[in-house]
């Protein structure tokens, strides 16, 4: 318990972006060989101070193998702010860490050493399907009244995917969050509009449609999910539904604005089959219209680039052509600037969103790629495979860090050589432009690195009550 | 304790539950600061106040049935134990209304702070004073088993008036105090936006639960 409140705590995005540079960084990795091993949370020194800068200075194996960490998440965060239901002293220390196949949730004490987190609680499969109707837990949130987390679908790996919440002082799974799905059927990344009182969902496909790869026939049949959802967060009711249309597949990544007196938000298209193109989309609240009333727009388009069959995995020769293959965005904390990993082509953007209905390109790099492969400067002559994915921000800004892997089945198909992971960092020039750190580059050897956080919090780890 | 002190420590509780932010003054400054209207923070003000003088008087006026019903000396523990155990549990466990969000109207921010009172027993807190007012002592004096007689069944030990005045006067301190806090915070929002919150934001869930304790130890001595 302490006394004052969290010094990680932020009332608004304005203040936290002027929060000090963090030091570690928290990183989910997979275990690509399988078998016996299990997959692991890596701990790495991103203190330019620290004569460990750029390496892992400590690793959490899980206690089973074969969980597929994924996506994670803190406790506890700025949220805990919120006047309504204000808990400025619980403490931005435990990460939530689920298994995106097994469905298992590890949770994880940072406190006594940020460097070396212990294991203190296991919630079992069984748990969570037997309280929540759910499995396959992503997204993870901390809210101004609980931990919530998004789930693929049902525990036979079929639909309805959905929310679920779990106590925010014992971490007991709480039950399904929905109390009218409407159309709704299937999840994958949600997010909040706190100031206005709701929630959005985006959709991926049902676990059954996802853990075996891709599926070329419900792809191209335009089955994968194409929808955005909006939802009354105080009645937890499905308000509105937009289409973006079946040609687009895969509505993944949601980043709403931090200012809670926007109404706005962006969110990435994996691909469109007519062109095989990605996307940005940016939903935006009807002006005049009161709670519930959103509308989409495309903002950006990044096209496919033409290749030579024979550099390309047997899914993609038949395109002749290298898709970017968009899997995740980030929004910095003063909602100007939108990263987007092109993690076919090898290519992280930078987008000025000042203008959120007119971005402009200011920024990228390139790294791997299905057939750039492009190597990093701190190993010029080595070509890397995997290309930019997850990607995270520091607070500030300054500091952009992102990493090579998608999803094991996924990573088979696109990269059939084997993905080596490796996590990089950007700095970011103040009016935009991004380069590589020449220092900072992490070698994961067998393990996949996916979702960064930052230690206090960063770009997408946190939401806010005030402007 | 004499009759004007009870006020004063009644005003002085008032003014104590206003400057916690979980009572409401924080609620409407940040909708204010959502809709960026100094008239919205005052708006929010009203239904808040309004809904702790609810809490307040609920409390007070159950307590006033109880004592109808049974004497002082056999209610003075039960109703210290009451008080200790909730201080207690607001040691270990913050609750707070659920369904609760940014676009509430007047009747939600009433009855959210008149769950957050109740929840956080600021009622049961005034206990120990009002039990020290000199005319509820009287009674209290006569109506001892050993001395009272025929007057044990008789008269209210809290008259309307003074649960009246009594939730008045602590309102007016919160609301005062409440309405200071979120009105500076809102014009200073600009210049000095809330950083002060984020160093300033003691613990008040443990004061609170430190200060019903002292509260269930003023109830054994009151009287």
């Amino acid at each position: 318990m302490l006394f004052k409140a969290d010094p990680t705590f932020y009332p608004s995005p304005k203040l936290a972006a002027q929060a000090p540079a963090e030091k570690l960084a928290y990183v989910a990795a997979l275990n690509a060989n399988g078998g016996a091993h299990p997959d692991a949370l890596a701990v790495v020194s991103v203190d330019a101070h620290s004569n460990y800068y750029g390496s892992i200075v400590g690793e959490v194996n899980m206690p089973n193998a074969g969980d597929e960490l994924h996506h994670f998440g803190w406790n506890a965060c700025s949220s805990a702010l919120c006047p309504y239901a204000p808990h400025p002293h619980v403490e931005r220390r435990y990460l939530i860490v689920p298994g995106l196949r097994s469905s298992r949730i590890h949770v994880l004490d940072t406190k006594p050493d940020p460097e070396k987190p212990r294991i203190v609680k296991v919630i079992e499969p069984q748990a969570v399907h037997e309280r929540t109707g759910y499995s396959r837990p992503h997204t993870v949130h901390c809210g101004p009244d609980g931990i919530y987390l998004s789930a693929l679908g049902s525990p036979s790996g079929d639909g309805p995917g959905g929310i679920f919440a779990l106590d925010h002082d014992n971490f007991e799974p709480l039950g399904r969050w929905e109390v009218e799905r409407g159309p709704q059927q299937f999840g994958y990344d949600f997010a909040w509009h706190l100031g206005y009182d709701i929630a959005v969902t985006s959709e991926w496909g049902t676990p059954n449609m996802v853990e075996n790869g891709v599926n070329p026939d419900l792809l191209l049949a335009g089955k994968y999910g194409h929808n955005l959802h909006f939802w009354d967060l105080r009645k937890r009711r499905h308000l509105q539904s937009l289409d973006l249309g079946s040609e687009q597949q895969m509505v993944l990544e949601l980043r709403p604005a931090h200012d809670p007196t926007k109404g706005h938000g962006f969110v990435g298209v994996v691909t469109s089959l007519k062109d095989l193109s990605s996307s940005i989309w940016l939903w935006h609240k009807t002006s005049g219209s009161s709670n519930g009333h959103f509308e989409i727009t495309k903002v950006i388009e990044i096209p496919a680039e033409g290749a030579d069959p024979a550099q390309l995995p047997p899914l993609l020769q038949g395109f002749k052509a290298v898709p970017p293959l968009l899997t995740d965005i980030n929004l910095s904390v003063d909602d100007r600037f939108l990263y987007a990993s092109c993690w076919g082509t090898g290519e992280m953007r930078q987008y000025d969103v000042s203008d959120p209905f007119h971005p402009k390109l200011v920024g990228s790099v390139h790294i791997g790629g299905i057939v750039r492969r492009t190597p990093h400067p701190a190993r010029p002559n080595r070509p890397l495979n995997g290309g930019p994915q997850m990607v995270e921000l520091s607070r500030d800004g300054k500091r952009v860090f992102f990493t090579n892997s998608l999803y094991a089945a996924w990573d088979k198909q696109f990269y059939p050589d084997g993905i080596r992971g490796w996590m990089v960092k950007l700095d970011v020039a103040a009016d935009g432009g991004i380069q590589f750190d020449p220092e900072l580059f992490v070698e994961f050897g067998d393990l996949r690195p996916h979702q960064v956080r930052l230690q206090g919090g960063d770009a997408s780890s946190d939401f806010y009550c005030y402007p | 304790m004499s009759a004007s002190w009870t006020w004063v420590v009644l005003a002085l509780l008032g003014a104590y539950h206003g400057l916690n932010p979980a009572m409401g003054w924080l609620f409407a400054l940040a909708l204010g600061l959502q809709e960026k209207r100094r008239l919205a923070v005052i708006a929010a003000l009203l239904p808040i106040a309004l809904g702790h003088a609810a809490a307040i008087a609920t409390t007070i006026l159950a307590l006033s049935i109880v004592q109808r019903l049974l004497p002082f000396h056999v209610l003075k523990c039960p109703v210290a134990a009451i008080i200790l155990a909730l201080g207690i549990f607001r040691l270990f466990r913050a609750s707070h209304p659920r369904g609760a969000g940014m676009r509430v109207s007047g009747r939600d921010l009433g009855i959210w702070s008149f769950l957050m009172a109740s929840a956080h027993g600021a009622g049961l807190m005034l206990i120990p004073v009002l039990w020290s007012h000199p005319m509820v002592t009287m009674h209290h004096v006569m109506s001892e088993p050993m001395t009272s007689g025929p007057m044990e069944t008789g008269g209210a030990p809290l008259t309307a008036g003074i649960v009246l005045v009594s939730v008045l006067v602590h309102t007016a301190a919160m609301l005062g105090v409440a309405g200071i806090l979120a009105l500076a915070f809102f014009e200073l929002y600009e210049k000095v936006g809330l950083k002060v919150l984020r160093h300033t934001w003691f613990n008040f869930d443990l004061l609170w639960a430190v200060a019903l304790m002292i509260a269930a130890v003023g109830v054994l001595f009151a009287g």
